[in-house]
């Protein structure tokens, strides 16, 4: 990194001011997550001074119940969403690819707008929708985050469909021609010859669409009722309400799994894979 | 290309097998709610949970009303400035990613690419924490009026007094920083990818021929990763220009946007026809938004 060569004059990197800038910048994305972290371990109820190494923060978030179940309600929407978006988005991308239908520019356009529609517009028409259609809300879990889970497939699916989509570009059709010229069937042909191919963006995309329904706080926050919190509308409620040492920990709980899910897409993609994933 | 695709009436059953669930889901968990929301956005409040679709024109004649249209207008004042500042932050990121040496390269894509993996919440949170009045910001500010203090006192002049901690939060900066941290990602990345794509030896050929570094990076750089600049652009002031969570948690009295208006209609005001015109005319803003960028994309394709 220091070797002392002359600096090419494309050697943008290698001059100083804009290493500077590029540190300033990771200082100016990381250190709010990394004081956060940090003083999540703080023994004192307020964040500034560090009082010494504590876990009782961890211990009392993950006593308290609302917290808790709030993160397996999000962990299951994100889970079940994933699935679905995962089936719908694939087919959406084979459909899109392979046939020439009437209106075919029509449904291309409507399946982009979930991606371009204000999640607030979004949250707004599934608010509307599941008054006006009496969506029941009283269903034992976890029929209750059905309505949760079908806003979240809604914004998730077009993503998935997105990803996979251009892994087929790169598809040989002759392949397939050959798989059925020795004999197999239309779906064996799509089970042992196309889902090979395409599963790298199958992975891909259900690490999108896992992260995009975790994340989300504006169309839940319209879709949810009193009964089915998600993590980030019962954070969102505490931080408004009352700042808690408990929120830190639970956020270091949820950046450590974030880190590790993109660490593990790293391990099945590489850092380039993810990169064009986006 | 079209002729390596199947027509749909020679292969109707495996066209059935893909196509009929996203149709149908988009039809039904995305069309029809649009659908009832635009229509609700021509009704008015007959009865505490009754809405009637009369075709009335009211709510838009209320949403143009100045109180809503300066809202609106300052919205898209907060997301330029939010883009313009991304745009400045991120470029030399980009070109640093873009010339960095191999080895490097992914990981610095994967730093930029991190926080955008990280949940938005918390993100915003971290953000507030550091900004409070007892928060580091605070902190470090102090440290440099004291340190301006102290030369005070050097140079012979009475000592400055002491330093008070500032609001960071509940203001308009705050909005737009906020802003900037949620969205950089997001700029920096197309940005990266039509840099990438740069053939580097016309970088060259202009510093050999005698332009300096900036008269290149003007002439030759800038023009050439057009349409990194303007995809990332549209695809920071899209959503920046529809937050909600920003301008609600670290906003002042003064600084609510679109969003927060849309949601007010909702939620404690209780004005849905109102909230759907709004929420229509922000979708329009958008359309309006890309099309401007789909006519600029069609120019270059033409010009070439």
């Amino acid at each position: 990194m220091f070797n002392r060569t002359a600096i090419a004059p494309l050697e943008y990197t290698r001059k100083l001011w804009m290493r500077s800038w590029v540190a300033l910048t990771m200082l100016f994305l990381y250190a709010p997550l990394v004081v956060l972290m940090i003083f999540s371990f703080n023994d004192s109820k307020r964040n500034v001074m560090w009082k010494g190494f504590t876990l009782k923060y961890y211990e009392k978030a993950l006593n308290n119940d609302s917290l808790v179940e709030a993160m397996v309600n999000s962990l299951t929407i994100a889970f079940l969403a994933t699935m679905i978006s995962l089936v719908i988005g694939a087919l959406a991308a084979v459909m899109l690819w392979r046939f020439r239908f009437p209106f075919k520019g029509l449904v291309e356009g409507t399946m982009s707008l979930p991606i371009i529609v204000p999640e607030i517009c979004l949250g707004v028409a599934f608010l509307i929708f599941f008054a006006k259609v009496d969506w029941p809300t009283d269903l034992a879990w976890p029929l209750n985050l059905s309505a949760i889970t079908i806003a979240h497939i809604t914004f998730c699916f077009p993503f998935v469909a997105m990803v996979v989509r251009a892994r087929l570009a790169s598809f040989n059709k002759e392949e397939e021609e050959a798989a059925k010229d020795l004999g197999a069937t239309e779906w064996q042909a799509f089970r042992d010859v196309l889902l090979p191919h395409i599963k790298p963006s199958l992975v891909a995309g259900a690490l999108l669409a896992f992260t995009l329904s975790l994340d989300d706080f504006v169309i839940t926050f319209f879709t949810s009722g009193p009964d089915t919190i998600t993590f980030p509308v019962k954070v969102y409620s505490m931080v408004r309400f009352s700042v808690t040492p408990e929120v830190n920990a639970a956020s270091t709980i949820l950046i450590i799994l974030t880190v590790a899910l993109t660490f593990i897409a790293l391990k099945y993609q590489g850092v380039k894979g993810i990169a064009e994933t986006h | 290309m079209s002729g390596a695709m199947q027509d749909w009436k020679s292969q109707k059953k495996p066209f059935a097998a893909v196509a009929t669930a996203p149709i149908f889901w988009l039809g039904l968990f995305f069309i029809a709610p649009m659908t009832i929301v635009w229509l609700y956005s021509f009704g008015q409040n007959a009865g505490p949970a009754d809405i009637d679709i009369s075709g009335t024109l009211d709510n838009y004649k209320r949403a143009t009303e100045w109180l809503y249209l300066s809202i609106f207008l300052k919205s898209l004042a907060v997301a330029a400035l939010t883009t313009l500042i991304c745009l400045i932050v991120g470029f030399p990121v980009a070109m640093a990613i873009t010339f960095a040496a191999p080895k490097w390269r992914p990981w610095l894509l994967l730093g930029v690419m991190l926080p955008f993996w990280t949940n938005l919440l918390i993100r915003t949170y971290a953000l507030m924490a550091l900004m409070g009045t007892n928060g580091f910001m605070n902190k470090g500010l102090g440290g440099l009026w004291d340190g301006a203090s102290w030369l005070w006192v050097l140079l012979g002049m009475q000592p400055l007094e002491a330093w008070t901690p500032v609001q960071l939060l509940y203001n308009n900066f705050a909005v737009v920083l906020g802003l900037v941290y949620v969205h950089l990602p997001f700029m920096v990345l197309p940005l990266y990818s039509a840099l990438d794509r740069l053939d580097k030896s016309l970088i060259e050929a202009s510093l050999d021929l005698g332009a300096g570094h900036f008269k290149t990076f003007m002439k030759i750089v800038v023009p050439l990763a057009a349409p990194g600049i303007f995809a990332g652009v549209m695809i920071t002031l899209v959503p920046a220009l529809g937050a909600y969570l920003t301008p609600d948690l670290m906003g002042g009295t003064d600084s609510q946007m679109i969003a927060n208006v849309i949601e007010r209609q909702f939620k404690r005001a209780n004005d849905w026809p109102f909230g759907a015109a709004l929420s229509f005319l922000l979708i329009y803003a958008m359309f309006i938004l890309i099309a401007l960028q789909s006519m600029r994309s069609n120019k270059v394709k033409e010009a070439r």
